[in-house]
């Protein structure tokens, strides 16, 4: 029996497993050193803040693995050696496989700040940070102040997460403005001031220059650059995005760049070897997307695509429109299609902010066919299959925004703003749309 | 703010340790003229029992109930043992001896509470409503900006079966314990209500309404709370608003005025068979000799069963019934909330409810096949089995023991809806028809769902609503009684709940929106 062996117990890994679980008969196991049973990376903050328990974030009771007879293996993979299809534990073991798939994610960045690896400095990625804090940072006594650095969506997390337990932040990103390398103007300022509602001291344009110890190695304070001022803290969170996790497969024959590099099948170099998710470096990116993707989604659909590859149906790894979506404290945000923070030279965006709510959109389209190309939404839930079905249909900007009542996708009785965003695109474009009314059928019709 | 809660704890609590007090407080006194009431109104034939009663407990002082129901109810076997002796069977009396304790000590009671109703009110309701808004009405500034309310949920003995969950616990179940079996104890509650209950009915409390009462105060009070925590969810306060009143104007107010009016006492909301003794003898005989508004009541109820339930059910979901009027699905939503996410979520644990549910559902349609067999057929057993003895049973097992002590003393152990999901025939019933055929479904978004696991924690009905939402499934499971919090606390956007088309309702989905359209069709077409 062929035997898959597959590094990381993560979505992208453990979506492999199951779809080659039901496609197949093969022996499978699953190495993770990070814990025994996989969790939901996504849910870590709820278990600091109270919402949730650690097992709560398993999205599969324990027998789930017996019953699908997917293997479960906790140990550190130290090194790869492909010609003899085998790999080597850090307690001395090894395993051989057939196929072997690298799942191993993220790990996050560090940019040589000197002191970056004090007591008291953490990540906020693994189960273990998550452990860490709880110790470093219980409540606001043991906690008087942490630092946040990096401006992007696990550092809200963090500063979310802190702010539970009322312990004070300070949160310095290197942007002129949060998260504006995604977000267009309007909403990045909207979601800064939302940061300061919520008593942060949010330091816009500020880089962190050292982070300062006593003499046991403790985090004491930090340095910043622009100012040289120094900040009392306890705990230094480093936020600033995450790099692939793949370290130990230096001394390998596998073709690296930042991360595994892969072919549009999820191959790497190597025959019998495969990567998938946030680990994955597509050697050309794929459309607008970059060439390394660190999102739950897409490290999902790598693993739904590879298990067809590994099953003999060898096919390409070929993701559908582009869509995401985070939470910035209180205010829920999604995407579908393409906005860009700097709007390209084809891009028109329309944006409409609720006077006084923390709720807006902002939908792009072509300036010359006016084809819709993608919609941001804060505070206003969409349906992600009506905006898939416009964007592959190509719909223009005046349907979408006539028949945006289907797209509703807020719990009943909540405020509607359909009516409100259809004026101002009136007035701003010279228009004379109607709203449509919500129509079931056209929400639910599958052509 | 934070003094202003803390306060309000004392305050509440104050109150608190009056009303556990109470049943073993005051004076108790029953004069001959009392007694000769009681002895009419209960037509006591047994004079062994009056003399035993006239020379022990007739002008004598006693403190507190656990002095007196001793005596009482050993009169009463003293004198049903003698009667059985010397088999004179119309003697016999055969009111349960708390019921009898419950009745002398309703008219013995002369002490300080007696006489001060008011004034006690206001030191066991007064104090503990006081009190607990004082601690909830802070939360308005304390919570902060709109958004999920869940900080802390997991690290505070309360809400994570710590000491102070277990006491409520020990606190609900013995309160149940009272009410059920042990009435003559809740003397002294009735006596702080019987002002309202004489303004509604005419008639001085009974434990009964003791129960109804607080169980009002109660859903109002922790409704507030409700309204607090989810003001900027707009299902929820409609939900909750719809609860509280069908409970305080259907299920309190309107019988309480029909039995004013002479009319039967009857709960128009309270569908069989959750309302299981609807067709037993005594009822459907009282409701033939009522006239009109008997046989209206009559055939209300039965049109409610059969009618009213499914097709509403067919448009909207249980929910209808389960989280916008039933009573014990208000006191679930209000009280409960706090307790939600103790739910077990497990597949042995659903196995489990299907067996039980299905089977209390089994027990009263057979339960009530029996007692309609006897009804017309005028006979008191069906294949030698008395139906008696089957009623006594479920108004035991089900209806006391299940649906009011586990029911709702488990709250903080095993979260708020133990008796709906696991014990209720009716939604046992509605769940038949929104599993089968019905508009209702929580919608999944698309491939949205990053498996994090809020809504099926905060899933009352024990539903594992993630397994759904992350294969991108919509849910549509006979249990769900479509609360809509796990919509609320979804922290993507992922969940809807909503009336649509029944086409693809049901979707079983392998491949998730926004992969590859090919693999979607090559996969979820099979
Ligand atoms: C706090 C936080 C919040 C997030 N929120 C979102 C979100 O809302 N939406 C979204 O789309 N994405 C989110 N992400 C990103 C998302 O979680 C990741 O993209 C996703 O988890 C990556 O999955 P993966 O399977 O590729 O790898 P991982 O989940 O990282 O799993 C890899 C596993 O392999 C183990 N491993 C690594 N190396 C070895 C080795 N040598 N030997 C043995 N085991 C090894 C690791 O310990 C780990 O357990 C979030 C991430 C974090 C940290
Ligand atoms: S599935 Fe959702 S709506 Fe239904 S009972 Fe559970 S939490 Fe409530
Ligand atoms: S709460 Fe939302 S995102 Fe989280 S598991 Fe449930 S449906 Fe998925």
């Amino acid at each position: 029996m062929e035997h898959i062996v597959i590094i990381g117990n993560g979505i992208s890994g453990v979506t492999l497993a199951r779809h080659i679980r039901k496609l197949s008969d093969k022996k499978i196991t699953i190495i993770s050193a990070e814990t025994d049973y996989f969790f939901s990376r996504t849910a870590i903050m709820y278990v600091y803040m109270g919402h949730m328990k650690f097992e709560h974030t398993q999205p599969y009771e324990n027998w789930f693995w017996k019953k699908n007879r997917i293997e479960l293996l906790k140990a550190y993979v130290q090194e790869v050696d492909t010609d003899n299809k085998v790999v080597q534990f850090a307690d001395g073991g090894h395993l051989n496989y057939d196929k072997l798939i690298i799942a191993t994610g993220s790990k996050p960045n560090k940019f040589g700040w000197p002191g970056q690896d004090l007591d008291g400095v953490i990540g906020m990625y693994h189960k273990q940070d998550l452990d860490r804090l709880e110790v470093l940072a219980p409540n606001n006594k043991v906690c008087n102040r942490a630092v946040i650095v990096g401006g992007g969506l696990i550092g809200i997390e963090l500063a979310e997460m802190l702010n539970s337990r009322k312990i004070p932040i300070t949160f310095l990103v290197r942007e002129d403005s949060f998260w504006n390398g995604v977000l267009p103007k309007g909403e990045s300022q909207m979601i800064n001031n939302h940061i300061k509602n919520h008593h942060i001291d949010l330091r816009l344009s500020t880089n962190l220059k050292e982070i300062k110890s006593d003499e046991n190695g403790r985090v004491t304070s930090v340095i910043l650059e622009e100012t040289g001022e120094e900040l009392a803290c306890n705990v230094v969170g480093l936020t600033a995005g995450v790099t692939p996790n793949i370290d130990f497969l230096k001394s390998s024959k596998i073709e690296l760049g930042r991360g595994v590099k892969v072919n549009r099948f999820l191959e790497t170099n190597i025959k019998d070897v495969f990567a998938i998710g946030d680990c994955a470096e597509q050697h050309e990116a794929i459309g607008n997307r970059r060439p390394i993707e660190a999102v739950w989604y897409t490290g999902r659909m790598m693993g739904e695509t590879l298990a067809q590859t590994i099953c003999s149906n060898r096919i390409e790894y070929k993701p559908g429109h582009w869509f995401n979506s985070a939470k910035f404290l209180d205010i829920e945000y999604q995407t579908y299609g393409w906005v860009f923070a700097k709007p390209k030279d084809y891009e028109t965006h329309f944006h409409w902010k609720h006077h006084k709510e923390d709720i807006c959109i902002t939908a792009a389209f072509h300036k010359d066919t006016n084809e819709f190309l993608g919609i941001n939404t804060f505070g206003i839930r969409m349906r992600h299959e009506i905006f898939d079905k416009w964007l592959t249909e190509k719909r223009d900007m005046n349907h979408v925004i006539s028949y945006l009542k289907d797209a509703n996708f807020d719990p009943e009785f909540y405020k509607v703003y359909e009516s409100d965003i259809l004026k101002q695109y009136n007035t701003t474009f010279n228009t004379n749309l109607t709203s449509q009314k919500k129509s079931w059928k056209r929400i639910f019709s599958k052509t | 703010m934070k003094a202003i809660k803390n306060i309000g704890l004392v305050i509440f609590l104050i109150g608190l340790a009056f009303f556990t007090a109470l049943p073993v407080l005051g004076t108790f006194n029953l004069n001959e003229a009392n007694f000769n009431t009681i002895i009419k109104e209960q037509k006591i034939e047994s004079d062994v029992f009056i003399n035993d009663i006239k020379s022990n407990i007739v002008g004598r002082d006693f403190n507190g109930m656990q002095s007196l129901s001793p005596k009482i109810s050993k009169a009463l076997d003293n004198a049903n043992e003698n009667h059985t002796k010397n088999k004179e069977w119309d003697k016999k009396i055969y009111t349960k001896s708390s019921a009898m304790a419950a009745f002398i000590g309703k008219k013995s009671a002369n002490g300080f509470i007696a006489n001060n109703k008011g004034l006690m009110w206001l030191l066991t309701f007064g104090l503990g409503i006081i009190g607990a808004l004082m601690f909830i009405l802070p939360n308005v500034i304390l919570l902060g900006k709109k958004g999920i309310k869940n900080d802390g949920i997991y690290h505070q003995s309360a809400t994570n079966r710590g000491w102070i969950g277990w006491m409520v616990f020990i606190f609900l179940v013995s309160f149940y314990l009272v009410l059920y079996f042990a009435s003559e104890y809740a003397t002294n509650w009735t006596l702080l209500v019987d002002p309202i209950s004489e303004a509604l009915s005419g008639n001085p409390a009974g434990h009964w309404f003791v129960y109804g009462f607080m169980y009002c105060t109660v859903m109002t009070v922790m409704a507030v709370r409700m309204y607090i925590k989810y003001r900027h969810n707009i299902y929820q306060v409609f939900r909750t608003t719809s609860v509280l009143f069908f409970q305080i104007v259907f299920a309190f107010i309107i019988p309480e005025i029909m039995v004013r009016l002479q009319m039967p006492y009857y709960d128009f909301k309270n569908a069989f068979p959750l309302d299981y003794d609807f067709f037993f003898q005594w009822n459907l005989k009282e409701l033939t000799n009522t006239g009109g508004i008997g046989i209206f009541i009559l055939v209300w109820g039965i049109a409610l069963t059969l009618v009213v339930v499914p097709i509403m059910v067919y448009f909207f979901g249980k929910r209808w019934y389960c989280s916008w009027v039933c009573g014990c699905g208000g006191l679930a939503e209000t009280l409960g909330d706090p307790y939600r996410q103790h739910s077990d979520k497990s597949l042995f644990a659903w196995k489990v409810e299907r067996y039980l549910v299905h089977g209390v559902l089994v027990f009263v349609i057979v339960m009530t096949a029996m007692t309609l067999y006897s009804f017309f057929s005028d006979t008191g057993t069906v294949l030698g089995i008395k139906t008696s003895t089957v009623q006594s049973i479920y108004s035991l097992v089900i209806g006391s023991i299940f649906a009011g002590v586990i029911g709702t003393g488990f709250y903080p152990i095993f979260g708020n809806r133990v008796w709906c999901r696991f014990g209720c025939p009716l939604a046992a019933y509605l769940g038949f028809v929104q599993r089968f055929k019905s508009k209702f479904r929580i919608t999944t978004n698309g491939g949205q769902c990053i498996s994090c696991g809020n809504c099926s924690t905060y899933c009352e009905m024990g539903i594992d609503v993630r397994a759904y939402a992350q294969k991108g499934e919509n849910i549509v499971r006979s249990s769900c009684v479509g609360c809509g919090v796990c919509s609320a606390v979804c922290p993507r956007g992922v969940l809807k709940l909503e009336n649509g088309p029944e086409d693809g309702r049901i979707n079983p989905t392998e491949i998730l929106l926004g992969n590859d359209v090919d693999l979607m069709d090559l996969v979820n077409q099979k």
